[in-house]
């Protein structure tokens, strides 16, 4: 199940601005590594090169190399759609499908997959809704329209339809970021249970966050303006929240800037 | 610290909030009724021109005649017989013209939002839809006169003019359902992605049924616009005052063309077979209007 990922050298281009300046990363399996850094400093667009969801917007380009479990995800031979159906994400803003029931939308990767065995949908479904701690929330409403659920839970929702085609690697681009600190908690204690199963890469601006769900950190930063952004320092969550190498972390994550 | 303002028991001398100055008051006076003006301006017209309608045309149509018999045999004096053969010209010419327009316009719509990414040939596209939707449609009608009846030697039908009618209703359908499509939030399209489901499967099974709603809404406005064109029928078909099914050839015809022909009668029974027929096509676009509203809320996106 879960995978290790190795960036190496990567650099990450929108036609012909350099967005993001060669990075080097290993995040080892079984393990939640978190992004932290100013606005525009590049994890995102980082995060979303390592399922090549960034290839959607016109323009977008990577030099390097990706590998998962020592095979690179940006060969030519490889199919951008199997290395996403391989590797999940759970966006900023909570995204159910608006024209499915909760029940459907937790299954619609397994359905647009061409899966129709009722009885394995419903399994998968319960055994995902579990997963995201909503299952107890929705399982009397599981034919109503996902977009009538809290923010929270549509978030959590939106964790269970990633976790129900049962990727090796789950890519978090700022999940808490639209939701009260309840709800934050609620996502926070899962991240902690499906590091169980998963490697989990997880962008966040709360340093806090960072601090509680993360075993590794790595802290990305512009230089300049019109400057690509850089990885300053990656490390155990613990050193960089103690004792960074950089002063640069060291100023962030005090708060002395960003 | 003094405590004359902050103690709210003791307010002070002067109210800190004034009433709305008299020239605020007069300006909000003057935009409400000129906004007032507008809409009665606007209403007048439409209300005048139903009513004048029904006055005169409702007599026709109490006749159970009106719906179930066409005009075959009848004299122009006679106030005998319907108008059975014209709705049903107006609604299988509208009918065959939707279902070759509605499948290009939608693919077309889908092709400029999904693919096109703004290329030359999107820019192409959208440019010569532009064009099209500025097209008079006596010039429609007159080059699929050009093309089918002179070019390629078929004779005049109901089908030439259901083709002409495609070349108006076209940049309509791919109009809304372009700007339906441009609604649909990229968030959705990246949830899907990130399913590992493939482009087109997104498109088909994800983007399609979010605007489904606004989609078949244009589609049925499209529709009922196209039923009301007078140029194609009396360019492309010859008028019948018997029914005929067959669509690809003969006289058929339509209200439009039913309401030109009695118009050149001069006897009292034309008069209201005129307003008869008006009314009904006014009846007839306003049902599809209707069909249109009940399934977008049938469609519509459900939250609760």
């Amino acid at each position: 199940m879960a995978k290790r990922f190795d960036i190496k050298d990567l650099n990450i281009y929108y036609g012909k601005f350099h967005a993001v300046n060669s990075v080097n990363l290993a995040v080892p399996p079984r393990n939640v590594t978190a992004f932290i850094g100013p606005s525009g400093c590049g994890k995102s667009t980082v995060l979303r090169s390592l399922n090549r969801m960034h290839e959607v917007i016109p323009g977008a380009r990577v030099e390097g190399k990706v590998l998962l479990d020592g095979e690179d995800i940006y060969a030519s031979n490889v199919d951008p759609v199997e290395v996403r159906r391989t590797i999940g994400m759970v966006f900023q803003r909570p995204n159910p499908f608006p024209t499915m029931s909760i029940k459907d939308n937790v299954v619609a990767g397994l359905r647009l997959a061409g899966v129709k065995n009722k009885k394995q949908l419903d399994d998968v479904a319960e055994r995902s809704l579990r997963g995201a701690n909503l299952w107890n929330e929705v399982k009397d409403r599981l034919d109503k329209p996902g977009g009538g659920l809290s923010g929270g839970q549509q978030q959590r929702l939106c964790i269970a339809r990633a976790i129900a085609v049962q990727p090796d690697v789950l890519l978090m681009d700022e999940p808490c970021s639209a939701l009260d600190p309840i709800s934050t908690l609620a996502i926070e204690d899962l991240i902690t249970e499906l590091k169980k199963e998963y490697t989990i890469v997880i962008v966040t601006h709360n340093m806090q966050q960072a601090a509680r769900v993360s075993d590794q950190t790595a802290f990305f930063n512009l230089l300049g303006v019109g400057q690509p952004g850089q990885l300053i320092e990656v490390d155990d969550t613990e050193k960089i929240f103690s004792n960074p190498s950089q002063k640069a972390t060291e100023d962030y994550i005090s708060g002395r800037f960003g | 610290m003094t405590a004359t303002l902050t103690d709210p028991n003791r307010p002070a001398q002067t109210p800190a909030f004034q009433k709305i100055s008299g020239a605020r008051q007069f300006k909000n006076y003057l935009a409400m009724s000129l906004m007032g003006l507008a809409f009665v301006v606007a209403v007048i017209p439409l209300v005048w021109l139903l009513v004048t309608v029904v006055v005169s045309g409702y007599e026709a149509l109490v006749n159970a005649d009106w719906w179930s018999k066409s005009l075959k045999g009848v004299l122009p004096e006679q106030f005998t017989g319907g108008v059975y053969h014209a709705l049903y010209g107006s609604i299988v010419q509208a009918v065959v013209c939707a279902v070759i327009a509605v499948p290009i316009g939608i693919l077309a719509a889908v092709y400029l939002v999904e693919y096109g990414n703004n290329s030359r040939f999107a820019r192409i596209t959208t440019f010569m839809v532009d064009i099209l939707s500025g097209v008079p449609s006596i010039v429609a009608a007159l080059f699929v006169f050009a093309l089918w009846v002179t070019t390629l030697g078929f004779e005049t039908s109901a089908f030439a003019v259901s083709l002409a009618l495609v070349l108006l209703m076209l940049p309509v359908v791919v109009r809304s359902t372009e700007e339906m499509l441009r609604l649909v939030p990229d968030e959705l399209r990246e949830a899907s992605y990130a399913l590992g489901v493939p482009k087109w499967k997104t498109i088909v099974k994800i983007v399609l049924p979010t605007a489904l709603s606004g989609i078949v809404t244009g589609v049925m406005l499209a529709t009922a616009r196209v039923m009301g064109e007078t140029a194609p029928v009396l360019v492309l078909v010859g008028y019948s005052r018997s029914i005929n099914f067959d669509v690809f050839g003969g006289n058929m015809a339509s209200l439009p063309l039913l309401i030109y022909n009695e118009l050149l009668n001069p006897e009292e029974a034309g008069q209201l077979r005129v307003w008869g027929a008006a009314l009904t096509l006014i009846l007839l676009i306003m049902f599809f209007n209707l069909v249109a509203t009940l399934i977008s809320r049938f469609s519509a996106i459900k939250t609760k």
